[in-house]
């Protein structure tokens, strides 16, 4: 089993409603308070960006997580829904009254019709089917997108003004900090939604679906139905981060519909950890912010995220989320300090095979520069010449020792934990 | 006339091409049940590959050499990470495989660049074998046939008539079983993941400098390359060359038909509506791409087992 089921943690008097209120109220001060800590117009930008891939991340674990349906063209009801939004920002700037803080409804309009359509044909199938189904309709979408440049604005997209349309409150959202308070307020809004959704029958019932499909239908469900209806509710809320999207970038093309986005979601959501509710928003934090970090300073961004999922998917399938819920009982009773003196024992050997990997993609692209013509950008200061074979030698000797020093001490350090998890589950 | 010949003979190459991509990913989802999204990607690594020694040691030793490398990568990353995720199911060896296929297609740039590399064809087999059309016809398309014909021979003989085979025939169906009569049945599996990535590996060796050989490759015959697996049917060989070939004929000719929906209602006599004027001015040609995954979806949502699977996707 991939995803734990999740635990209803059922009120039983009024001080459990309260402490499932105080986290959300934490949240939003957070939310208000965030973009005075954070400093300057690219603090605010990523913190936009971090918004949208929250609620566009959550959409899709209703679905994986929760629903156990794996889609590969989730990005289709991004790009559709803000496709839907640009254009009621565009019809607010020729006149209509359509204030900004309502487009990503049509943003989420936008994504529950394509999610109805899609999921008919999806939904009727599951596992591998339905995941080959959804690749296959994300690869028609695309391209009949670019077939009606009419309405989808052809390789340059469509692009818009935010600030075109009817003021609301006195504000025109024309500057970053104005359009964060939207994102913010639309994120938190859309992630209650999702949150007391789990609450609901059916997210109980997609829950049983994704466990045990058959019997759910004994017990008298149509899983295939509540597969539909889960499917349309992501769809709707990946609409409404694709309206975000619109609403920020100011601009949509047919890239957001395609298979990079789709990928991009998916390794977020699985890095975040798929068994918890709050994994993908962990995972969208972290990716959101690795991406536009790291891709100043190197381009082999793409690789070093494709290189954690995959390492995710062999050693830590419940993610960072499955990680920190795992040393939480450990953490309770007191025993974390039994494993970390295992986990210390790690870090050299992931430090060096950590190193020879970065050093054998950043070699290798500075190899591709040199070849162009261009010249390459040093890594941290430090530059290397790719030409000749002794830097290759030394990253490799780098990989080859932290891998056999991982291979020395991981064992310890699994058994460690293992020991503290059922000395903290004794009684 | 000659141009039904043509087209007869293009989807003939082409279907045989999609043919050696997809048995082997017909093979190994037939067998172990884990839809190897990473097929087409090591199809890529086989061209690029193909490309560097054979501008080093010629065209013919990267015939023989790189369909082996290939292979011998498949048969570790099954060994080493595959088996790994077995254990915590399909969806899992479906992210796993999709992971490995991202990785690829950041690797194969980050080593070869990301424009198209120059892997011609060998200059004993670079004449033009007869005139068509007012076009000569490479022979070089005929020897992709043979290839891919004698290829077929072979994996045929060998599953029919060899010990080896008739395990693996008789894994493909009841895995179970064959474990508990004494054959090493993950060694099977490495055996049969191997040998699939071999086959897509020589796919790339032969297409590479027929077709451009760039990075984008492995997206483009991907999603085409499971819609012939999943139409002729997961787990079987017969309906995986019966599904290429008949794809490759839907996809050479409607490239070559120009039609647009627009002339065909002329055709008719109907007046061309006003409205929706991009609708009635796509052409088959340029609705070609589509097609396949359209196929792709129908036959999932239809007849998951597909034309003559022996197991349901």
């Amino acid at each position: 089993m991939l995803a734990p089921a999740q635990t209803l943690a059922v009120p039983s008097r009024a001080g459990g409603a309260l402490r499932a209120v105080v986290p959300w109220v934490l949240i939003v001060a957070l939310a208000l308070a965030l973009p005075h800590i954070v400093p300057g117009g690219f603090g605010l930008s990523l913190l936009c960006r971090i918004g949208i891939a929250i609620v566009f991340a959550l959409s899709f674990n209703m679905l994986l997580g929760q629903g156990g349906m794996l889609d590969f063209g989730h990005a289709v009801f991004l790009g559709l829904g803000g496709f839907l939004a640009m254009h009621g920002m565009k019809l607010a700037d020729d006149g209509w009254w359509l204030p900004l803080p309502l487009l990503p409804v049509a943003g989420a309009a936008g994504g529950l019709l394509a999610a109805i359509a899609a999921g008919w044909i999806a939904t009727r199938r599951a596992g591998t089917a339905f995941a080959m189904i959804t690749l296959g309709v994300a690869e028609m979408v695309v391209a009949i997108v670019l077939l009606l440049p009419g309405v989808f604005g052809g390789e340059e997209g469509l692009s818009g003004d935010r600030s075109g349309g009817p003021p609301v409150l006195g504000w025109d959202f024309g500057t970053q900090m104005q359009a964060y308070h939207l994102i913010a307020a639309w994120a938190l809004g859309c992630a209650l939604l999702m949150w007391l959704y789990t609450r609901t029958p059916l997210g109980r019932l997609a829950n049983a679906v994704r466990d045990n499909a058959e019997r759910v239908s004994f017990l008298g469900y149509n899983p295939a139905r509540i597969r539909w209806l889960v499917f349309m509710l992501s769809g709707l809320f990946a609409g409404v981060a694709g309206g975000l999207a619109a609403l920020n970038d100011e601009i949509i093309t047919s890239g957001k519909l395609g298979a990079g986005e789709s990928s991009s979601v998916l390794l977020m959501t699985f890095i975040g950890g798929i068994g918890t509710f709050w994994g993908p928003v962990l995972g969208a934090v972290l990716v959101t912010f690795l991406a536009v970090a790291l891709s100043t300073i190197t381009d082999a961004w793409q690789l070093y995220s494709g290189l954690l999922f995959i390492a995710m998917v062999v050693w830590a399938p419940g993610g960072l989320s499955g990680i920190i819920l795992a040393h939480l009982p450990l953490a309770r009773a007191g025993r974390l300090g039994r494993v970390v003196p295992g986990y210390l024992a790690c870090v050299p050997g992931t430090v060096l095979a950590l190193a020879g990997t970065v050093g054998l993609a950043e070699l290798a692209f500075r190899l591709q520069a040199v070849r162009n013509g261009a010249s390459p950008r040093p890594v941290f200061g430090w530059t290397a010449d790719p030409v000749s074979i002794v830097p290759w030698l030394l990253a490799l000797a780098l990989l080859a020792a932290g891998a056999l020093l991982l291979r020395r001490t991981a064992p310890a350090a699994r058994v460690a934990w293992q020991e503290a998890s059922v000395a903290a589950a004794a009684p | 006339m000659e141009q039904a010949v043509l087209i007869v003979l293009n989807s003939l190459v082409y279907g045989l091409l999609l043919f050696m991509l997809s048995v082997g990913l017909t093979l190994i989802f037939g067998m172990m049940g884990v839809l190897n999204l990473a097929h087409a990607s090591f199809y890529m690594l086989g061209a690029f590959l193909a490309y560097t020694i054979s501008i080093r040691l010629g065209f013919w030793v990267a015939l023989l050499v790189v369909p082996v490398l290939v292979g011998i990568l498949g048969a570790v990353v099954e060994r080493w990470g595959l088996r790994a995720v077995h254990k915590h199911g399909h969806v899992a060896e479906l992210l796993f495989t999709f992971g490995l296929a991202f990785i690829i297609g950041e690797v194969v740039p980050l080593i070869w660049g990301r424009n198209p590399v120059p892997y011609r064809v060998p200059a004993e087999l670079d004449f033009a074998l007869f005139q068509i059309g007012g076009n000569s016809y490479p022979a070089y398309r005929l020897f992709m046939m043979g290839v891919a014909i004698v290829m077929f021979l072979a994996l045929f003989l060998a599953l029919a008539r060899t010990r080896l085979g008739l395990v693996v025939r008789a894994a493909l169906t009841h895995p179970d079983m064959v474990g508990m009569l004494g054959h090493d049945v993950p060694k099977v599996f490495t055996l049969v993941f191997g040998a699939g990535c071999a086959l897509a590996g020589l796919a790339g060796v032969i297409a590479g400098n027929a077709y451009t050989t760039e990075p984008g490759m492995a997206q483009s015959l991907g999603a085409i390359v499971f819609a012939v697996v999943v139409m002729g049917g997961l787990g079987s060989i017969w309906g995986a060359l019966v599904a290429s070939l008949l794809i490759g004929f839907v996809q050479v000719g409607s490239i070559s038909l120009d039609l647009t929906l627009g002339a065909a209602l002329g055709r008719m006599g109907v007046a061309v509506p006003g409205t929706f004027t991009d609708l009635w001015s796509i052409s088959i040609a340029r609705v070609a791409p589509v097609l396949p995954y359209l196929l792709l979806v129908l036959v999932l949502a239809v007849r998951p087992r597909g034309l003559m699977g022996t197991r349901s996707a």
